[in-house]
């Protein structure tokens, strides 16, 4: 990786500074020559030299008003929250369906709005019919392992082909609960509610053929979820059983038996 | 187009026949299993995840700019555009804008990616129908386009291409001449291509008419990318949500009239030609300066949530990621994948088509199991 | 009694296994002339590494079929399943017993004819011999016990039959202008007539020629045995030397096609406008032109188109194939018939 030009003025002189005439020998051969130890006071005399440069430097800046820099020299600007019910599109589900909007939120651009899970369809309904977001971009969840309103959120994001609006619903979800499934709105959520089953184990009510898509039929997890260790569990495939012993398959090193390795492969 | 079978004596029962998932013309791990009567295909299921590696997961693991490598193997045939979706999503959430030069330098790299992507489809699709000479004429450029990207970044397929906050490396001497060269000579290859194939009556009689999929249709199925725009619908992310200064650009966007495989051909083979444009300003109008902005050593986002998305040669590819308050890592991110969504489509494009015209619809889908199945 | 035993005994004798023995040489050949042309066309070389330039690459390929195991599914019916390549093999051997190479010759004395025999049916014999090979693919599709060999068996034999009605029509198209079935009698007809017959009846050749690629099984009729197609073709379950008789069957087939294509409409062993440029032909700069080279010119030329074809062209989908055999060529036949025997009756009187 390249180094970029180092446009930043605020690197203080680096420059080691050697008692005048100090180890000559390594000067300019590279920073494994010793520095020369420091007095205290030339460590005074050093730090002193540095804040004057400092308020120099500040002096000159109050100065001369500096031109504002363009956005990628200066710090990026992390995006706000915002509240967004004044939106029109929230405002118009906020009339069209009671108690449909629990929060509406605006952050980097995008509009997010938190409903209730069992108002899914009534809601998906009035935002494609009446607002005409018909097109359903995604549809995912997230796990947040303990929180009281639900471990889940399930995620929809839509698009509005008329002025490119897009407007993400967040519903809050249960463990044990199911959520309305909205292939009867947009019958691309098929595949892509299959996949949030498949990976967090939420089941959709109303789906035509909820099956796993993404592990195969028998997978005895949900791989999404947190609580499910990214190196895997056991999933019960006894293919080798002479390799791995019944009910074993990627194990993780902690539960090795003590001392004893595990056999490598098919003879060594 | 094709001949109706009046019902006879010699019907016999539907055959459930499982095509793939190895197959040579099924792009990757794909099976479909079909339900045929005869000839005729009564119900076509695709079922995937034969190449599913748990990339989602894995990127709740790594640091911001880790994910960058997890995300070429996703579509990897074009891997500098999963980059760019990865990038531009990030840039969105920690708020970052890119200097111009890297936005350029990152337009050329997905334009030269979105060819290198539509010459492999050009040649799979081509050779699935039974023409076998386009392959090697198409292979042929997008040799001279992996290249380029070598004397890039080193690396002919899964690129590692971008930085979030621009382009990980200055342009190498002599790469803006090379391309240039290849971006003059590019529109005489696309007319060898459309020589062989577009007004050629059996190329015709195989696409025209097949899998036909109606406006509507594809808005409610999901379909982004050329599925979407050979059916007339004229939407192309780099128009409507802009990233990377796209809104400076002059291009086109093709779209097909009838909805089936010959007019998401043309569409294709237009966009290569747009692209071509596009190389061509962006060539034109590079402008000098720093190619990465700057940002912090170590990224931290705040708690929220961003979707970004990148119109990647097979359609809408998105990341939607979440974090939390000072994580270094994404808190959940999650990969929209165009071909996904557009293979969901395909039992309703081929029931009641023949067999040897499943291939043809899978080829005209464009779809990438890495992708599909992450 | 000897000169009849010479002539008709051990001439022919000679003849057939000199046209055995270079046949096998020539179609092994063949399958290297087809990569290394094909290859041109696609901007790349060819088989380089066997031998100088690769030409040792045929005999790679035959060594490596010979050693292939020779794999018989468990439950196919193994006698027609032995049966079947031979049924497809055997039949395009048969028909160079009556196709002409060139003038006849005289050898220490001995009068040699360039064909084997010179039957008065000869065109007749060659479409019915050549027919018996359907039985070879429909035996070989149903013997493998695979439901896919079976479909593409059916299939391919579908295509076949269906192709042959047009060929025999513009195979009758020239008839009408020869006058005779006997294949030296048309090239002889053609010398007669000053001109090849593929210029009055260039319609029936264009049919003659595409049936003639629909028989033999190549691009853009090859969907019975495209490996992007669900069902593989009869000779899935086949492998080495079994795969081997298919696999030279279908070069054969094409040698047999340009052949016939050759000697029917394109003057058999006659240089261009034999009696027009007679003057031409004789003199001493080109009197050494054996009329064989001629005949072996046009047939490669056959052969490139045929390779050409497959560089070129999409596959057909099976339902267009039929129909463009039963909707377009066979009307098209019958009325190119129409028109050679309306024609012939006028120029003939």
């Amino acid at each position: 990786m390249s180094d970029n030009e180092k446009t930043t003025p605020d690197h203080a002189p680096a420059a080691p500074g050697q008692p005048a005439g100090a180890a000559p020998e390594a000067a300019g051969t590279g920073a494994d020559a010793p520095r020369p130890a420091l007095t205290d006071d030339e460590k005074a005399a050093k730090i002193a030299a540095a804040k004057a440069k400092a308020e120099a430097a500040k002096a000159a800046k109050a100065a001369a008003p500096e031109e504002p820099k363009p956005p990628w020299e200066a710090k990026p600007v992390t995006p706000e929250h915002q509240d967004a019910s004044a939106d029109p599109d929230v405002a118009a589900l906020a009339a069209a369906v009671d108690g449909a909007v629990l929060a509406a939120d605006s952050f980097a651009g995008d509009v997010t709005v938190t409903i209730p899970a069992d108002r899914i369809v009534e809601i998906c309904r009035a935002l494609k019919g009446d607002r005409g977001f018909t097109f359903l971009v995604d549809l995912t969840a997230i796990d947040w392992l303990d929180r009281e309103q639900g471990r889940f959120d399930v995620v929809y994001w839509m698009h509005r082909f008329d002025d490119s609006k897009r407007i993400r619903l967040v519903a809050a979800l249960r463990e044990e609960s199911s959520i309305a499934s909205v292939t009867g709105v947009w019958r691309t959520a098929n595949w892509l509610e299959r996949e949030v089953y498949d990976m967090f184990g939420i089941h959709f009510e109303g789906h035509p053929a909820l099956e796993r898509i993404l592990t195969w039929e028998g997978f005895n997890g949900h791989p999404l979820r947190k609580d499910f260790p990214v190196e895997g569990i056991d999933t019960g495939a006894a293919i080798y059983p002479d390799v791995y012993p019944p009910g074993g398959g990627p194990v993780r090193p902690d539960e090795l038996e003590s001392g004893e390795p595990k056999a490598e492969g098919k003879g060594d | 187009m094709t001949d109706q079978r009046p019902p006879s004596l010699f019907d016999v029962e539907e055959m459930e026949v499982s095509f793939g998932p190895q197959h040579p013309a099924t792009h990757g791990v794909l099976r479909v299993q079909l339900k045929l009567d005869g000839e005729r295909i009564v119900d076509a299921k695709p079922i995937i995840g034969y190449l599913h590696r748990g990339t989602e997961k894995l990127f709740e693991t790594m640091a911001f700019p880790q994910c960058i490598p997890h995300t070429d193997r996703m579509d990897y045939v074009t891997s500098a555009t999963n980059n760019q979706g990865f990038c531009v999503a990030m840039e969105k959430l920690l708020g970052i804008t890119i200097p111009p030069r890297a936005a350029y330098i990152r337009m050329m790299l997905a334009e030269l990616q979105r060819l290198a992507s539509h010459l492999v489809w050009l040649a799979t699709h081509a050779i699935d129908l039974g023409a076998i000479t386009p392959f090697f004429y198409t292979f042929r450029e997008r040799d001279a386009i992996l290249d380029l990207f070598e004397s890039y970044c080193g690396a002919r397929l899964t690129l590692n291409t971008m930085k979030i906050g621009g382009a990980p490396f200055e342009l190498p001497d002599g790469w803006v001449e090379r391309c240039s060269a290849l971006v003059d000579a590019f529109p005489g290859h696309i007319d060898e291509y459309e020589e062989l194939l577009t007004n050629n009556r059996i190329w015709k009689r195989r696409t025209i008419g097949v899998g036909v999929v109606s406006p509507e249709d594809a808005i409610d199925w999901g379909l982004t990318g050329p599925p979407l725009r050979g059916s007339g619908v004229r939407w192309d992310i780099r128009r409507v949500f802009p990233y990377d200064r796209y809104d400076e650009i002059e291009f086109e966007i093709p779209i097909g009239a009838n909805g089936d495989t010959y007019d998401r051909y043309l569409v294709r083979i237009a966009e290569m030609r747009q692209s071509v444009r596009i190389l061509r300003q962006c060539l034109d109008r590079l402008p000098e300066g720093p190619v990465m902005a700057k940002i912090p050593k170590v990224l931290r986002a705040r708690d929220g949530m961003a979707y970004g998305s990148v119109e990647a040669p097979k359609g809408e590819l998105g990341y939607f990621i979440v974090t939390t308050d000072k994580a270094t890592e994404p808190y959940r991110c999650r990969v929209r994948p165009p071909s996904f969504v557009n293979l969901q489509m395909l039992p309703e494009m081929v029931r009641g088509h023949l067999v040897a015209d499943l291939v043809a619809v899978i080829g005209t889908l464009d779809i990438v199991l890495g992708e599909i199945d992450r | 009694m000897s000169e009849v035993l010479i002539r008709y005994v051990v001439v022919p004798f000679i003849q057939t296994l000199v046209i055995l023995f270079s046949l096998l040489g020539i179609v092994a050949y063949l399958t290297l002339l087809e990569r290394k042309v094909l290859a041109w066309m696609q901007a790349r070389i060819g088989p380089n590494r066997v031998g100088p330039r690769g030409l040792l690459q045929p005999i790679a390929d035959v060594f490596k079929l010979f050693a292939k195991e020779d794999l018989v599914p468990s439950r196919a019916e193994r006698f027609v399943f032995v049966l079947a390549p031979m049924l497809i093999f055997a039949p395009s051997f048969l028909v160079w017993a009556v196709i002409p190479f060139g003038e006849s010759f005289t050898v220490a004395g001995v009068q040699v004819d360039s064909f084997i025999a010179d039957i008065n049916i000869a065109i007749l014999f060659v479409l019915g011999v050549s027919s018996i090979a359907i039985y070879g693919i429909i035996l070989g599709g149903w013997s493998s016990n695979n439901k896919f060999s079976l479909m593409g068996g059916l299939r391919s034999a579908a295509q076949l039959v269906s192709y042959e009605v047009p060929l025999g029509f513009a195979v009758v198209s020239v008839l009408l202008m020869a006058g005779t079935l006997s294949l030296v009698g048309i090239v002889e007809a053609q010398r007669e007539a000053g001109i090849w017959f593929f210029l009055p009846g260039i319609l029936g050749f264009g049919i003659y020629f595409i049936c003639g690629v629909a028989e033999t099984g190549r691009n853009p009729f090859d969907l019975p045995e495209a490996e992007s197609e669900l069902v593989g073709g009869y000779h899935t379950e086949y492998s080495g030397m079994k795969f081997a008789f298919f696999y030279l069957a279908e070069y054969m087939n094409m040698l047999v096609v340009s052949s016939l294509a050759v000697t029917l409409f394109f003057g058999g062993w006659l240089p261009p406008f034999p009696n027009l440029l007679a003057g031409l032909w004789q003199s001493p700069l080109l009197s050494w032109i054996p009329p064989f080279a001629w005949y072996l010119v046009k047939v490669l030329a056959f052969i490139f188109l045929y390779i050409w074809f497959r560089a070129t062209f999409p596959r057909y989908r099976f339902d267009q194939l039929m129909s463009v055999g039963w909707k377009w060529l066979i009307p098209l036949s019958l009325a190119n018939v129409l028109l050679v025997g309306i024609g012939v009756l006028i120029l003939k009187g």
